[in-house]
């Protein structure tokens, strides 16, 4: 009865959805309230279904239900309650169904929001993101039903996937996904300045704020997922280049450079046509992300779901696409811009080159995850191109963003006067300079490495100086010191909070080089009593022990760590699951500020009497994750309502 | 063309993105060949969950369909198992035998899909996980397709079809036992 319940729910969702992008429309073009009115109830009563569609199926799952074909194969009797709650996001078609509550949120946020402000673009708003909302509603009745029944009825059920049995699942997700679904917001405001004509500035300044949203929780999830792979995976690795990880990078990318540049047409009055394609080719990467993820066409670790919907997102993918292109060439004319660049040393050049740099990312990105497809149709081989490529493209764009970074900011529009140059830059060159200096000195000897911490350097003194200057002004007038930077950052919170989201990128990036550069790790097999050295680190095997857990049999070694003083006791584990034909690893770690003591268990005897650990001191991994929090302090900054200037 | 033409080249730029993702489907990136095949298939000997023991010495001169599967194994090997039990009705008096390998699974439950999906063709458990290994299997479920002299011809990974059963098997049946 319930999964019939959830089943009738979601029909009736998507006709209601399908309803309220129709008279929203209506509305748009008749002026008449009543119908818009009736698109709110619709999209009101579509949250309220989606979330029972949501609540009946973590029903089903609390309860067992196994004659239910998703829970049974996600989840089974000896899975821990907590898991039996995540397990209902574990896979596609309960994905699917958070994803779509979370839009479906989303929707009744703006309506909340912007059914006042923005008349014009309103009604088409809401056709847009209700359409998306039917979508995905069709998704779940038709391609990937959740609640689709299966006999005979398995005594058992599969279980989850081991790996997604870790608190960053409940986390990981939601974070991606509300990332995911933000962007939606923006899409429907370009859209909706699409076929209104009203391409000017009214969409860019309701949606920025969106953006930022969308983007903040897009950064999280990807941050978390690093921090899921690094202590789940057990490979001492944050990010691998997985066809996935790139699905989700990509409209990172395309959206930071949307962030950017709207600061161009807001001030310049440039980049029109840009912006409205920066806007489309992020959600559209949006959603071929989840085609990827969900269609099985490219191998990935993380393509724990297929099904054969693949073919319903292309062709959403496709229809997407060509109507947004299609109202983009209709609106061509409108959507030439007026202004033009005065000088290649202005802002505007900086903010041009940094969206050129995003862009470029981005398409090699795209071109490596999908190389395999590539090369299957031009040649029948499939060959697959690893981190190496990734690597050797990117990393030289992202040196030169970092670059951008400092000089984005500071530099003047239009044209940067010879002076201009000189007040913002001659310290934190010189500094920056002194700081490679520096960091050679101390025996480092990575190119890359001196680059990214000079760099570094460099773009956080820009950053002081530029506050240390305003706080200065301030001073001048009589505040005294620390109310002066308060109020400085409150009343020009944007540009301290995307100072602070600076800070945060450099930090990850200064995290990411360390674990590149100096990352040391070794592998041994120690008998009971031995030990093994490394960086000043040793590491002792005590014995090892076995114990039968809810749902996976448990075989735990016990290693005791020193460096001259104790630390402590690692316990690293092979888990081994009856519905996995290999273990799974349970890495256990010591984290710090500068190294990380990381150890995997690897083969042992039956006995206890030796076993093989991989052991891995890995420099500097923390500050990824310190970084992070660094960024979210500067995100939540600048989404805080701007502060009316005082006259 | 005119200027104002152009502009459609636009939308139309997309298309070739969306025809080579539409490719995608054509391809299986899971399917991993095996070594195995063309080579002799390794020998096993178990008992069935009826007793009865089961070598594949035994089956020489017939085709042979080693199907590994598990009772968790949910959903695919619940699909097949009604293909696997309709083929072998359908080919047993033509010389094929199939043959059900249970792996890393609980004795009862085993028991309950056996019966659940009436399955008249010989199953055995392996207890040590010493055939699976022999035979390089990666997952559940996956099918062998052994020749009359007894060498792997090929390999299926997921669940099984009345089709893919039926053009694996029928040109096997077609060689000479010799």
């Amino acid at each position: 009865m319930i999964p019939e319940l959830g089943y009738g729910a979601a029909i009736v969702a998507l006709v209601l959805a399908l309803w309220g992008a129709v008279t929203a429309a209506l509305g748009a073009r008749t002026g008449r309230p009543a119908l818009l009115l009736s698109a709110q109830h619709a999209a009101l009563a579509v949250f309220v279904l989606v979330t029972a569609c949501f609540a009946l199926l973590t029903y089903a799952f609390l309860t067992f239900d196994f004659s239910v074909r998703y829970v049974a194969t996600n989840t089974n009797l000896g899975t821990p309650f907590y898991y039996r709650i995540t397990g209902v996001w574990g896979a596609l078609e309960g994905s699917i169904i958070l994803w779509t509550w979370m839009l479906g949120l989303y929707t009744l946020i703006v309506i909340l929001r912007h059914r006042e402000g923005a008349r014009e673009l309103y009604p088409w708003v809401l056709t847009v993101m209700l359409g998306v909302l039917a979508f995905f509603l069709l998704v779940i009745t038709v391609a990937a039903p959740p609640f689709a029944r299966q006999a005979p009825v398995p005594a058992d059920g599969r279980g989850l996937n081991p790996l997604l049995e870790d608190t960053g699942m409940i986390t990981h997700p939601v974070a991606l996904y509300l990332g995911f679904t933000g962007l939606t917001v923006p899409f429907a405001f370009a859209m909706a300045a699409l076929i209104t004509g009203r391409v000017g500035d009214a969409w860019i300044t309701l949606t920025r704020r969106w953006t930022i949203i969308a983007w903040y929780f897009l950064s999280l999830g990807l941050l978390i997922g690093g921090w899921w792979s690094y202590h789940v995976l057990g490979w001492g690795g944050y990010w691998a280049w997985d066809p996935v990880e790139n699905a989700a990078f990509m409209p990172w990318l395309t959206a930071t450079a949307f962030l950017h540049s709207v600061m161009i047409q807001e001030r310049r009055r440039m980049l029109k046509l840009w912006n409205i394609s920066l806007v489309i080719l992020t959600f559209s990467l949006t959603l071929f992300g989840t085609f990827l993820t969900r269609s099985g066409v490219i191998a990935s670790v993380h393509a724990f779901t297929q099904g054969t919907i693949g073919a319903f997102f292309l062709s959403f993918l496709a229809l997407v696409l060509l109507t947004a292109l299609g109202l983009l060439a209709v609106r061509w004319d409108a959507l030439h811009a007026q202004g033009e660049l005065d000088s290649i040393v202005s802002r505007e050049s900086a903010f041009l080159l940094n969206n050129v740099l995003f862009v470029a990312a981005t398409f090699t990105v795209f071109f490596g995850t999908v190389f395999p497809l590539l090369s299957e149709a031009a040649r029948g081989v499939k060959v697959s191109v690893g981190a190496p490529f990734f690597n050797q493209v990117n990393v030289p764009l992202f040196l030169a963003l970092i670059f951008l970074m400092g000089v984005g900011p500071l530099i003047a529009w239009r044209r940067a006067s010879f002076d201009n140059l000189r007040r913002n830059f001659l310290w934190p060159v010189l500094v920056g300079v002194a700081a490679a200096a520096f960091f050679f000195s101390l025996g480092v000897r990575s190119a890359i490495a001196v680059l990214v911490l000079a760099l570094t350097v460099f773009v956080a003194s820009t950053i002081t100086v530029d506050f240390a200057r305003a706080s200065r002004a301030r001073v001048r007038l009589g505040e005294p010191l620390l109310p002066a930077m308060g109020g400085l950052l409150r009343r020009h919170n944007r540009r301290y909070g995307g100072f602070g989201v600076h800070l945060g990128i450099l930090i990850i990036a200064v995290g990411v080089t360390g674990s590149q550069a100096w990352s040391v790790q070794t592998e041994t097999t120690l008998r009971r009593g031995e030990y093994a050295e490394l960086a000043g680190y040793r590491v002792r095997f005590e014995d090892l022990t076995a114990s039968e857990e809810s749902n996976h049999f448990k075989v735990a070694g016990a290693f005791t760590v020193s460096n001259g003083r104790g630390l402590g006791v690692l316990r690293p584990a092979k888990k081994f699951y009856p519905q996995e034909t290999s273990p799974i690893a349970y890495v256990d770690y010591r984290l710090g500020l500068r190294e990380d003591i990381y150890l995997v268990l690897g083969d042992f005897a039956r006995d206890g009497s030796q076993a093989t650990v991989k052991f891995q001191v890995n420099r500097l991994v923390s500050w990824i994750w310190i970084g992070g929090l660094v960024l979210t302090a500067g995100a939540v900054l600048a989404i805080l309502p701007e502060k009316k200037k005082a006259a | 063309m005119s200027r104002r033409a152009w502009r459609w080249l636009i939308p139309l730029s997309a298309l070739p993105v969306l025809a080579l993702l539409a490719y995608g489907f054509r391809v299986n990136p899971r399917e991993i060949p095996s070594p195995l095949v063309g080579r002799p298939a390794p020998g096993f000997a178990l008992t069935t969950f009826d007793g009865a023991p089961l070598t594949l010495e035994a089956q020489r001169g017939k085709v042979v369909v080693v199907n590994f599967w598990a009772s968790w194994c949910y959903p695919a090997c619940y699909e097949e198992a009604p293909v696997l039990e309709r083929s072998w009705r359908a080919y047993r008096d033509r010389g094929v035998v199939v043959v059900g390998v249970d792996i890393q699974d609980k004795a009862e439950a085993a028991q309950k899909f056996i019966r659940d999906f009436a399955l008249s063709f010989p199953n055995a458990p392996d207890p040590t996980g010493k055939v699976s290994v022999d035979f390089g299997t990666y997952g559940v479920p996956e099918t062998f397709f052994i020749d009359r002299r007894g060498r792997i011809r090929a390999k299926h990974v997921g669940a099984l079809t009345d089709e893919v059963l039926r053009t694996r098997v029928e040109p096997l049946l077609g060689e000479p036992a010799g």
